[in-house]
């Protein structure tokens, strides 16, 4: 995708009106800083994410959108010596207040990992475990309804239909990780976040996985970090772009690759840097 | 969090356990040895009298008998210990070290009883036949005075030998693991021959090598039933190895269930705390010259040995 | 000889001295399994596994009342060894920087190398004494003293092997730490740890010095804990140290039972770790 780089154009497209209003923001952030140790990682973001919607960020290596990411649902805390300042509010409350409970909110934002994770467990085992763990199936017919739902929503469901109880280990990668899709999916969340979910898989098992990231938006609210330019501009609606830790520009994914505001933007998006 | 803070006392109350229980240990020993330790002092070292029969009792027999046999233990092994080392770890062709490996570890995994039982059936009929075709002028000697029993010094530094072996090379082939591949690169890039560039290789490692050797001697000290079978039995101090002689843990082992008076038993269990010392100060340097060795290589693999982890 | 020469002749030497370690230390190893299986395969049959010892000078009889010793023994320390091993080697790498984590390493270092005689001496002052009885309870205690480090050790390194993505995963779906830990991490390690076990097993199963006064023996077949109680390797000793051929031969017996069951072990182990390896990489 070529955008031409005219600011003319830019100027036709802001000329033609303000976006549509948008529902009231699923997470807010407001002036977040992430520091490793005395290193600051993340400066001063502010952004709205809005529901039902496929939020990208984007950058280069390094920007930070995976830590930013990681943030939302406080996986950052495993790491010791960092440091978090300013809010992150989902539904109107700040998770990084004090006396929250991270378990609940990690319920509530799942997470897709780079590399697929399916614990050396069944099939089966693997989705039921976030319904297990979180007590949210009471029996076992219910149990196992959830879990061909979520194998459903995941498009897995009839590639595994016949081996629920067979090693997830012995899935193909793609497959491997629509398996850790379906076993964050089980639990319900409200959030999905996903840390470039494609980036590797073969192109093929990327198309699905791209499929099934657009078709999810009707039910979640889903963010997505990918270095793929062209991934971002074909799934998702709006777009941030990072740059060493700032926030450089958040917009309806159209304008970000069309009509970017900051040049800096504009050079990422044309390629000019990578 | 609760969550998190419960878990970690629930699992962290099983390590202070795990510590409680070393430190047991240490206490045990002291308590049940006050009688002995109040009543004899010092004496009890420096004497070599064991009758407790007639209320005699003379630890040094035992002290130098598990020094010397361990000494000569390690006088033997820790040459074989090394070239086996060195064999697997830069000599050996590829195909051959796993089933090397295996076998040195099934030499460490054989009960310390069968190993008597061979040393008494086995070995001390050997030993008896080449004592007894040693040559007189060397009987003249201190080292080899004495009537050829068989039994003795000897066959016990023997067998302690040949159980101390599998454990010094399986920590000393750890331990040339952890040195750099880039070192030998290096040398064998400058011509060096394959000894050279060995040599080198155990310049480097020498403190982790120095640490396999006296965790060796650490085992060599603590060994009970193999040497029971075969050193002889009689609490003497002799510098021969022919003569039979007895060791810290061979006397517990024989005596103990025959200590029917307090101070019996409480100087048989001072014994034991001598011993537990002395082994517990051998194993703590060793450890700490293999970790200080580790500290200045990189660790090659995270995963040690069944039989390193077990010393 | 020129330098170079004299250099290679060294290196040559060096190398030929080195294969002749080896094969002599495998010189007492084939030694000892030649006459642990001539001699113990002449006295092995049904009835040594099947029957009691007979009298002195009777021959026959079998170590029946040893081996149901054995493997009470072996069990009782298995219990009391894999909660407090496992549990501790959970500690030592979850908790990895602490001081509490470096001070258990330390003990359980340690604890490895305390003689084996001193342990008995410690389970006789604690399980002996106070019930004025030698009984299996005490042998058991004893054993389980000596497996707990080696099940804590293996249990801290194969727990530290387990890739950190797993654990992630499972954070991220709600799970707390001990959750994670317990549902995830210590099962996906789980192989490795059995294996740790059935080593551990196979070292204290050879074990005579800390049973000689703890245990002791007993002549009769007996379960009962508060009992003394016999042991294979106690009795091979008995035999040993006896001046009877007959009971000579029971020994050598009694010892290839000895071997072949670590030999199995060793290869037990083998075979796991390497299946885990394969379906891992």
């Amino acid at each position: 995708m070529n955008p031409p780089p005219v600011s003319r154009l830019a100027q036709a497209v802001r000329d033609a009106g303000p976006t549509t209003a948008s529902p009231p923001a699923k997470i807010d952030v407001q002036h977040l800083s992430f520091y490793y140790g005395a290193t600051r990682a993340l400066q001063d973001i502010s952004l709205q994410i809005h529901p039902n919607v496929v939020t990208a960020f984007i950058g280069p290596s390094g920007c930070g959108k995976s830590t930013f990411l990681r943030t939302l649902n406080r996986m950052n805390d495993i790491i010791p010596g960092t440091r978090v300042e300013g809010r992150a509010l989902i539904d109107g409350e700040d998770i990084y207040a004090p006396g929250v409970d991270v378990v609940g909110l990690r319920r509530r934002v799942g997470m897709v990992f780079q590399k697929s994770n399916p614990f050396p467990k069944s099939i089966f085992e693997n989705v039921a475990y976030g319904l297990r763990i979180n007590g949210m199936a009471r029996t076992r017919s219910e149990l196992t309804a959830r879990v061909e739902e979520s194998l459903k929503q995941a498009a897995l469901w009839t590639e595994v239909q016949d081996r629920l109880h067979t090693s997830a280990l012995a899935l193909s990668g793609g497959q491997q990780q629509r398996l850790c899709i379906a076993r964050a999916l089980a639990i319900k969340p409200d959030v999905l976040l996903m840390d470039e979910p494609a980036s590797a898989l073969d192109p093929i098992a990327t198309q699905r996985i791209e499929e099934l990231v657009y078709s999810l938006k009707s039910s979640f609210t889903v963010v997505i970090v990918t270095h793929n330019m062209q991934q971002a501009a074909r799934i998702s609606d709006r777009t941030a772009f990072f740059w060493l830790g700032r926030l450089v520009e958040y917009d309806r994914t159209d304008r970000i690759f069309t009509a970017p505001v900051e040049k800096l933007t504009e050079d990422y998006v044309t390629g000019r840097f990578g | 969090m609760r969550n998190e803070f419960s878990f970690r006392l629930a699992v962290g109350a099983c390590a202070v356990l795990l510590i409680a229980v070393v430190a047991a240990i240490g206490l045990e020993l002291a308590r049940e040895s006050s009688l002995s330790i109040r009543t004899f002092g010092l004496r009890f070292w420096l004497t070599t009298t064991w009758d407790p029969v007639a209320g005699q009792f003379g630890a040094l027999p035992f002290i130098w008998g598990t020094l010397y046999s361990s000494f000569l233990a390690l006088l033997i092994s820790t040459p074989i210990a090394l070239g086996v080392a060195i064999f697997i770890s830069e000599l050996c062709p590829t195909r051959l070290r796993a089933p090397l490996v295996f076998l040195t570890e099934l030499l460490a995994a054989i009960p310390s009883i069968v190993y008597g039982l061979w040393a008494i059936f086995v070995l001390v009929p050997i030993v008896r036949q080449l004592e007894t075709i040693t040559p007189d002028v060397l009987r003249s000697l201190p080292l080899f005075s004495g009537p050829p029993l068989g039994v003795g010094m000897l066959a016990a530094a023997l067998v302690l030998a040949v159980m101390v072996i599998p454990f010094t090379s399986a920590v000393a082939r750890e331990v040339l693991k952890t040195v750099p591949v880039v070192q030998r690169e290096a040398a064998y890039a400058l011509g060096a021959t394959r000894f050279e560039v060995i040599r080198s290789a155990l310049f480097f490692a020498r403190t982790g090598i120095v640490g396999a050797i006296m965790l060796g001697f650490g085992r060599a000290l603590g060994e009970t039933m193999a040497v029971t079978m075969v050193v002889g039995n009689n609490p003497q101090v002799s510098l021969s190895l022919f003569a039979p002689q007895y060791t810290m843990a061979a006397v517990i082992a024989n005596e103990f269930t025959e200590a029917t008076e307090e101070l019996y038993l409480h100087a048989l269990v001072e014994i034991g705390l001598v011993l537990f010392v002395i082994t517990l100060i051998v194993n703590a340097a060793s450890r700490l010259l293999i970790w200080a060795m580790s500290r200045s290589a990189v660790p090659a693999s995270p995963r040690t040995t069944t039989i390193a982890a077990t010393v | 000889m020129s330098r170079d020469t004299r250099r290679r002749f060294i290196s040559a030497a060096f190398v030929t001295a080195c294969a002749a370690a080896v094969l002599l230390a495998m010189v007492p190893l084939a030694m000892i399994l030649f006459f642990v299986v001539s001699q113990g395969v002449q006295a092995l049959n049904v009835a040594f596994f099947t029957q009691m010892p007979r009298p002195v000078g009777e021959p026959g009889g079998g170590m029946l009342n040893a081996l149901v010793g054995t493997i009470v023994l072996t069990g009782l320390a298995a219990l009391i060894a894999i909660p407090i091993g496992v549990v501790s080697g959970i500690y030592m790498s979850e908790y990895r920087g602490t001081r509490l984590a470096a001070a258990t390493r330390f003990a359980a270092d340690t604890l490895n190398g305390v003689p084996s005689i001193v342990i008995g001496i410690f389970a006789y002052a604690v399980a002996v004494m106070p019930f004025r009885r030698f009984s299996a309870m005490a042998g058991g205690l004893a054993l389980g003293v000596m497996m707990i480090p080696i099940i804590a050790r293996t249990t801290e390194e194969l727990l530290l092997l387990v890739p950190g993505a797993l654990r992630e995963g499972a954070l991220a779906l709600g799970a707390t730490r001990g959750r994670a830990v317990l549902t995830v991490i210590v099962p996906a390690a789980l192989p490795g740890i059995v294996t740790g076990v059935v080593l551990g097993l196979a070292r204290i199963a050879g074990e005579t010095a800390p049973l000689l006064f703890t245990a002791f023996n007993n002549r009769f077949l007996s379960t009962d804990l508060r009992q003394p109680i016999a042991s294979m390797t106690v009795q091979i000793f008995t035999y040993a140290i006896s001046p009877y051929e007959d009971w000579h031969r029971q020994a050598w017996a009694g010892a290839l039972v000895l071997v072949t069951f670590v030999l199995v072990c060793s290869l037990i182990a083998r075979v796991v770790t390497a299946r885990v390896q394969r379906l891992r990489g």
